[in-house]
Order: structure tokens, then sequence, then C-alpha cells
């Protein structure tokens, strides 16, 4: 055995994270690790990774003790992670983020040159291409996991921990990190890879623990089991996998986008002169790979970006013109891509977020004041409504699990009881029982004649939930098609802009 | 072990930031324990005497809580800032203006008692308050750093100060002193100790922090504000408007700088003069970073800080110390409290463990 994890405790104020968790990891192998939001697996890996102590338990390296202190003890012991949520400097070129903490030097100063040649080597032994040179900022998510991933095998990781690391990927980037997994495999390395998505730890892992509550509740060998059976160790019931929904007759006009032209913010144009509507009932999904154009779409509708020209309407009303809170009062709610920054402040506490946009509202204001008891009724509804794993609505948003971060969110936008919601990745780290409610609420949602601008790059999401599928592409609607008249070979030729392609 | 699953979270965790007040605090006094040691002197001398200057007569406490009012003023200024995520480096000017402006309406104006010093307060609070919006208004519409213009803000503030009270000056008052009239009694805060300083302003000081506090926890706007503080880009999306939370609370926290120079202006020297702040205003951001931006830390923390103030002179009197060892103290208290934003996990998981062993 090369790895194992015995009888882990860990708690959190409130919570027991971990409760005598086992865990054993053999050499070069690919380990599932499968669980609700909040079963407790990044707290594991932060055990691990030397990021977190045990209240109890141990660790053994091929049979020996190890105690971590941090992270450098671990990486000393071969063990690296990428975190579920970066942490890379933007500003830092991959060179310099890539050094970080481990410079290489020449007498006291950094020897660039030799970093630069580091990171190439690096990248060329594990087919890992980036540009040494780019900032952090102006690449791709997924390259900047494979910066992380560059980073920790630089470090001498043996095993490298992937915490959910799909989840912010497009579909052909998830190909390309399971070819770099599969090349890691075979160079020896060994790794626990965490996800949500059952295809995922059917299509690339050897072995999966799956957790719930804290504790193991199954070790099987992958291809022993099926899809339905590892989703029922993990929920303790029956998931339904696949959308049912039925046929519903859209109504009117609901949102209608006219010529829409937009900028990002370093002045280049985003959106070419859209059009489309969103009518009464009907889930529009906008199918693109990442960066077509999607994020300044969903920050001119909801007021956060200017546009250059064109209009929107919302139920006959122009709101082209009103700010965010006006939109938002108007009858517009946004669940934003990115959870962490748009969508919560960490460190506020559970009910302040729930209260964000309603704070103006009855029955929270009076007068000037905030009526914290509504807000904490409030508040105790939504965490039941929603299934957030909380210990409280007094903790802060912080310590909630990813996931358990999403569904207060979600909570917070589907309450507004908007007359058009707009949903960008709307169960990105959701467990697949939480992301079955949530697909139910949106198409309940649609069923009450309210519309859904459904913004993802998860193919099967949009296939599944959409009445109306557009596929953007550099700024342009390239195609429209009517629910189950696509397919997502289709699509995928047209979001990767049919021949013109991407490299 | 499901038990253990359903507690509630830990009340102990409240003490947290208390321990963290204490701790810092200690390892400053102990750090500088070594430092007078080092430097010769018996630190049991020096403390003793600090302590003796601050508590032990009745004159010598009233001193310190007349140094500790201004200093629960500006701490509350500073938090207040911190809390919108923004940095008033300038509450020296804005107590210097504040003073000014409440001396002019105080000695220039006849009026009824219960009109006159509310309104003289009012205009200390009014003139600090633009003097912080203006700052608020640059960064929020220009991006100009708060820390550059409110430190660029003191100096315009200094020279005009000096200049009123001037040979000549507007301000001046008709005698050889670079002073201003005085305050007329009418506009004065009474004293409220007999054969001390004191004035009632430590009360308003008090009542200030209540309302600061109930501001910041229970009011819409200061709900927005620590949104802007914490998140600008997650209370944007929510449709709060960051640049003019900024200039708001730039502009309470001016308001609070102001009324501590109107607060020392109309209660202890009843007139003004260019130099009537020690500095409270540059302690005030020790105050309120030891005071964890909390107005009940504040309040603790200015006190602290009012007791190295008047202790020291004591201390320097008696035990021949020379003062600027509470300079280094301060500095070993902030050193200290930022330090120990390190320990806080670490104090987190102790309270847990102990918490989880009280349970069984
Ligand atoms: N720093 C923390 N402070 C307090 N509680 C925490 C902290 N980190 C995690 N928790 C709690 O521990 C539990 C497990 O969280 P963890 O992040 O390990 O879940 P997870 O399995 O990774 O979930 P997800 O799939 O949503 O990412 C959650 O209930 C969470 O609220
Ligand atoms: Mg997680």
């Amino acid at each position: 055995m090369y790895l194992e994890m015995k009888n882990i405790v860990r708690r959190f104020p409130g919570v027991l994270a971990n409760d005598h968790i086992c865990l054993e990891i053999e050499k070069g192998e690919i380990h599932g690790l499968l669980g609700e939001n909040g079963a407790g697996k990044t707290t594991l890996m932060n055990v691990l990774c030397g990021l977190a102590r045990p209240d109890e338990g141990e660790i053994l390296i091929d049979g020996m003790k190890v105690e971590f202190g941090n992270c450098l003890d671990a990486i000393k012991c071969g063990i690296g992670m990428v975190h579920q949520h970066f942490m890379l400097v933007p500003v830092f070129t991959v060179t310099e983020n890539f050094i970080l903490g481990n410079e290489p030097r020449k007498g006291a100063r950094i020897d660039t040159a030799r970093a630069r040649e580091m990171v190439l080597e690096l990248s060329e032994k594990h087919g890992l291409k980036v540009d040494p040179d780019a900032l952090i900022k102006d690449i791709s998510v997924g390259m900047q996991q494979r910066v992380e991933i560059l980073k920790a095998l630089s470090r001498g990781a043996e095993l490298m921990i992937l915490d959910e690391p799909t989840a912010v990927l497009t579909p052909q980037e998830v190909e390309d990190l399971y070819r770099i997994m599969r090349s890691l495999q075979e160079a020896g390395h060994t790794i626990i890879f965490i996800t949500h998505k059952l295809q995922e730890i059917k299509e690339i892992t050897d072995r999966v623990t799956v957790l719930r509550d804290g504790r193991v509740v199954g070790i099987v060998r992958t291809k022993d089991v099926e899809q339905v059976e590892l989703a029922r160790m993990m929920v303790g019931r029956d998931v339904v996998l696949r959308v049912e929904k039925d046929q519903h007759a859209p109504g009117e006009v609901m949102m209608s986008v006219k010529d829409l032209r937009a900028n990002d913010s370093r002045g280049l144009t985003k959106l070419k002169d859209i059009t489309f509507d969103v009518r009464a009932g009907e889930i529009v999904g906008i199918a693109g790979v990442a960066g077509n154009g999607q994020e300044e779409l969903v920050e001119v509708l909801t007021g956060l970006r200017k546009q250059e020209s064109g209009s929107i309407t919302l139920d006959m009303q122009d709101i082209s013109q009103l700010n965010p809170r006006e939109r938002m009062y108007a009858g517009l709610a946004h669940i934003p891509q990115d959870r962490q920054r748009r969508g919560l402040v960490m460190n506020f506490s559970l009910v302040d977020n729930f209260l964000l946009g309603y704070e103006d509202l009855k029955p929270f204001a009076r007068g000037p004041m905030l009526d914290y008891r509504e807000a904490e009724k409030f508040a105790s509804k939504l965490i039941k409504m929603f299934d957030v794993r909380t210990p409280g609505s007094q903790i802060l948003a912080r310590t909630l699990s990813g996931g358990n971060q999403q569904k207060a969110i979600l909570a917070r936008e589907f309450q507004r009881d908007p007359k058009l919601l707009i949903a960008a990745q709307p169960t990105r780290g959701l467990d697949v029982a939480a992301i079955e409610f949530i697909h139910n609420e949106l198409i309940k949602f649609r069923d009450q004649d309210k519309a859904v601008l459904l913004i993802s790059m998860e193919l099967t999401e949009i296939l599944d939930l959409s009445d109306r599928i557009l596929v953007i592409y550099e700024g342009e609607i390239v195609g429209e098609f009517k629910s189950g008249q696509a397919t997502p070979e289709q699509l995928g030729l047209l979001m990767a802009g049919s021949k013109k392609g991407q490299m | 072990m499901e038990n253990e699953k359903n507690r509630k979270t830990s009340p102990l965790l409240a003490l947290i930031s208390p321990t963290q007040f204490i701790l810092g605090v200690l390892l400053a006094f102990i750090a500088g324990a070594v430092f007078l040691w080092v430097f010769g002197e018996s630190p049991a001398d020096a403390y003793g005497a600090l302590f003796k200057g601050a508590f032990s007569s009745k004159r010598y406490f009233a001193e310190t809580l007349l140094s500790t009012t201004p200093l629960i003023f500006g701490g509350l200024a500073v938090a207040l800032g911190f809390r919108c995520g923004l940095f008033n480096m300038g509450v020296e000017g804005q107590i210097v203006l504040g003073g000014m402006a409440a001396a002019y309406v105080g000695y220039a104006w006849e009026l009824p008692l219960l009109i006159h010093l509310p309104l003289a307060l009012l205009a200390g609070a009014v003139a600090g308050g633009i003097w912080g919006a203006i700052p608020g208004y640059l960064k929020a519409k220009h991006r100009i750093h708060e820390v550059i213009t409110t430190i660029m803000l003191n100096y315009i503030v200094f020279q005009v100060a000096a200049y009123m009270i001037a040979v000549g000056g507007p301000m001046k008052a008709d005698n050889e002193l670079p002073v201003s009239p005085d305050v007329l009694p009418t506009a004065q805060l009474a004293r409220i100790w007999e054969g001390t300083r004191l004035s009632g302003g430590i009360f308003i000081a008090l009542i200030f922090a209540v309302l600061v506090w109930v501001f910041l926890f229970k009011t819409r706007l200061g709900y927005k504000m620590r949104a802007v503080g914490l998140n600008s880009s997650a209370a944007e999306f929510a449709g709060i408007k960051p640049g003019r939370m900024m200039v708001w609370a730039m502009f309470l926290s001016g308001a609070l700088g102001g009324l501590a120079g109107a607060v020392e202006v109309l209660g202890v020297h009843y007139k003004f003069y260019s130099t009537f702040s020690p500095g409270y205003g540059w302690d005030a951001i020790a105050v309120a970073l030891l005071g964890l931006n909390h107005p009940v830390g504040v309040v603790a923390s200015a006190f602290l800080f009012g007791v190295l103030r008047s202790g020291s002179i004591t201390m320097q009197a008696i035990a021949q110390i020379s003062k600027d060892i509470v300079l280094i103290l301060s500095a070993l208290i902030i050193f200290f409290t930022a330090t120990n934003q390190t320990l806080r996990p670490i104090l987190e998981r102790l309270t847990l463990r102990l918490d989880t062993r009280r349970a069984k």
C-alpha cells in the first residue's frame, strides 16, 4: 500500500467534516473520490496535503507514519494538490507563478532564464503545453490549471490531488486533462481525482472511494459498478440522472435583445450585434466555448457592463439604460458564473449573504434599519429549501463547501421570483442530487411561464434542459435549434466555428 | 457520535477576538520589558510608574480618560473606513479641521446653550466629513488611492490652521498668543468631575461607539458599506453602488475625526490652536487595528492608548524614563496585533478542542 489515511477526524465549529475516515491509495492508480456537497472531500485532501491538521488519525506512506505541519512537509513526501479554487497570482506570468516560493537563484537574484527553461522542460516532458511568458489573468482556466499541475510536478509531487479539476473546464479541456492524467499515470504518478460527474469517474479512475456525511460508505473497483449504483451509494437513495421534462408551450416574448454590441475590458469587441428573444415559459440555452462573449453578454444584460449599442427589453420595458439594481427590481435575477467573486461575500455570514439585493426591500428594510429577525427567518427557509449543508446561518460563507456555496446563491436568486432568470453555469460544482434538484427547479420555474436564459459549458445540460438552443461563436449567434433537433456533434462543430476552428 | 454531529457552533468562539486583543497587548508589554532591560532600565519600575501615572490619583485618571476620548472618536473613524475597505490616514487633519470649525462657531456666534453646543459639534463633524468625503470621491470617481489623498489633505489643513491663528490671521485672538478667541460658555462642554479637566466628551464618545456599532451592523447603509468593503464585485453585482458607498463611508469617517477635534476644543482647551492635537489622529490608526475595527474593541484599545499617553508623562517625571518608551510600546502593540492574525486559526482550533472535551 502506497498511502494510507487511518481514522482521520477533522472538526469544524458545529461540523464533523471527517468522521474516522480511512483511505487507501495504491501506487500508480487513479483513485476517484466521490461524495455529496459537504461530504468532506476537500477537507480530507487538505489534511493530506498538509494544509490542515487532523484532530485524530494518522497518515502512512509506504507504511511509515508521517506528519505534516504545512504544505512544504507534504510536498517533501511527494504529495501535491491542485485546489478547487486556484492559488495563482493573476498579474504574474506563468513562469513567475511557477517558481513562486521555490525560486532558482543566481547569487541573490532570481534566475529567470533558468526558471523559464524549467517550465519549458517540464511541460515538454509531460505534454502540457503552456506559454511561459503569458500573464495568468490572460490565459484560460484550463491553462491556469496546467500551470498548477506543472507547479506541483516541479516540486516533485508523486501523488497528485486534483480537487474538482473538471468543474471549470470545457469538454475539450476535459479531454486534454484526461490525456495529461493518463500520461502522468504512465510515468508512475498516483492521482486522487475528485469530481461530481459520474461518467468522469467511470472514464478515468481505477478505484473509487465514496464519502457521505463525513464517513466512508464504499470502496469499489470502478469497472465493477454502474453510475446509478455510485449515485445511490453517495446520496443514499435513487437519483434520476436524466432530466425529465414535459413539453410546454412558450408564451409572449419576455426578453428581447436587439443588435447588442459590447466590448470587453480591453476594448475588444466581444459581442457583435447579437439579436435574440426569450419567451415566457421557455428555457433558452446558450452553447459555446468559454470566452466567446458569454461573460460579456451576461454582464451587459444584468447592467454590470455598458453596451456600445443595441437595446434590451424585459417584459415590454426598455431596460438597457437601467443600473443593476433597477434591472433586478424590473424582474431580472442572475446566477453568476464566478461564485467567489460575484456571487458571495465570502467573509459575510450566510444571513448577510442571503440579504444581498433584498436589503432595501420589505420586510427586511425598516426605515434605515435592517430587520435581522426577518432575515434569520428568511435564511432558515432558504437553507431548508435548498438543502444548504451548514451548522447555522451565522457561519461565514467562506467555510461552506464549494457546492454548498453554489446552493446558497441559487437559493437567493430563485427566491427573487424574477420574470427572467439568467443562469450561468448553475450546477457547477454540485453533486448529482443537487443537480437533479436544480434542474427540476428550473423546469418548474419555466412551467410557471417564466423565462430562463441558461449559459453552460456542459453540453448535456444545455441539451437536456433547453427548449431552444443558441450557439455563440466569437460574439455572434451562429446557430439556432429547437429542443431535440440538435445533436452534440452538430453543436460541437458550430461551437468550434466549423472550419475556422480552434487549434 | 451523532450527538457530536448535531452540536451547534461553540459559544467559546466569541472569546477569540478578546483573546487576540489581550494576547497582543501582553506580548507587547513583555517585549517592551525586554527593551527596557536591554537599555539598562528596570521594567518593573517603568511599568509601575506608567500605571501610577495613569491611575494613581483622581487627576491622573481623569487625564487618562481625557486622552481616551479623542482616541475613541479617531479609532471609530479609522475602523468605519476600514469596514468599507478604505484606509483613512487623514484623521489627524480631520481632527484639526473639526476643532477649527467648532471653535469658530463657538466664539463667533452668540446662541443659547441648547443650540450653540450641538451646532458647534455639528460644525466640527461636517467640516471633518467634507474633508473625508473628498478622498472618498476621488477614489470612487478617479481611482486615486485614498492613502495618498488623505495624507496630502492633512498637510493642507496643517498649513491653513497655522495661518488662521498667525499674526493677522482671520481667527487670531486679540493677544500675543497664536490662538483663537475663547469659545463662549454656551458652546463649552461641561466639566463633569470636580477638580479635573474631564468633560462630558467621554460620554459623547461612548454614545458614538454604540451608534457606530448600530450603524455598521444593524442599518441598511452600514450593511452595504460592509459588503463593499469585503467584496465590492459581489456588492456591485447585487446592485449596491460601491462608489457611492465609498463617498459615504469616507464622509462618516471624516465626520468622526472632526468630532474628535470638536470635542477636544470645546471640552478641554476652549480655544483653537494649531497644535492642540498631540497626534491623536495617528494613534487612532493603531487604536482601530488593535480594536479589530469593532466599536467595542476600539473603546477598549482607545482606553489602553489613553493609559499609555497619560501614564508616560508621569513615568518620565517620576522614574526618569523617557516617555519615548511608550512609542516603542505602541509600535510593539501594533506589531503583535498584526502578527496575531496568524494566531487566529490556531485559537479557533484550540477552542474547538476545549469544547469537544467539555462536551464529553
Ligand atoms: N474552514 C472551515 N470552517 C468551518 N467549516 C468548514 C471549513 N471547511 C469546511 N467546512 C465544513 O466541513 C464540511 C465539509 O466540507 P468540504 O469542503 O470538505 O466538502 P466537500 O466534500 O469538498 O464538498 P463540495 O463537493 O461541495 O466541494 C462542510 O460542511 C463545510 O461546511
Ligand atoms: Mg470541495
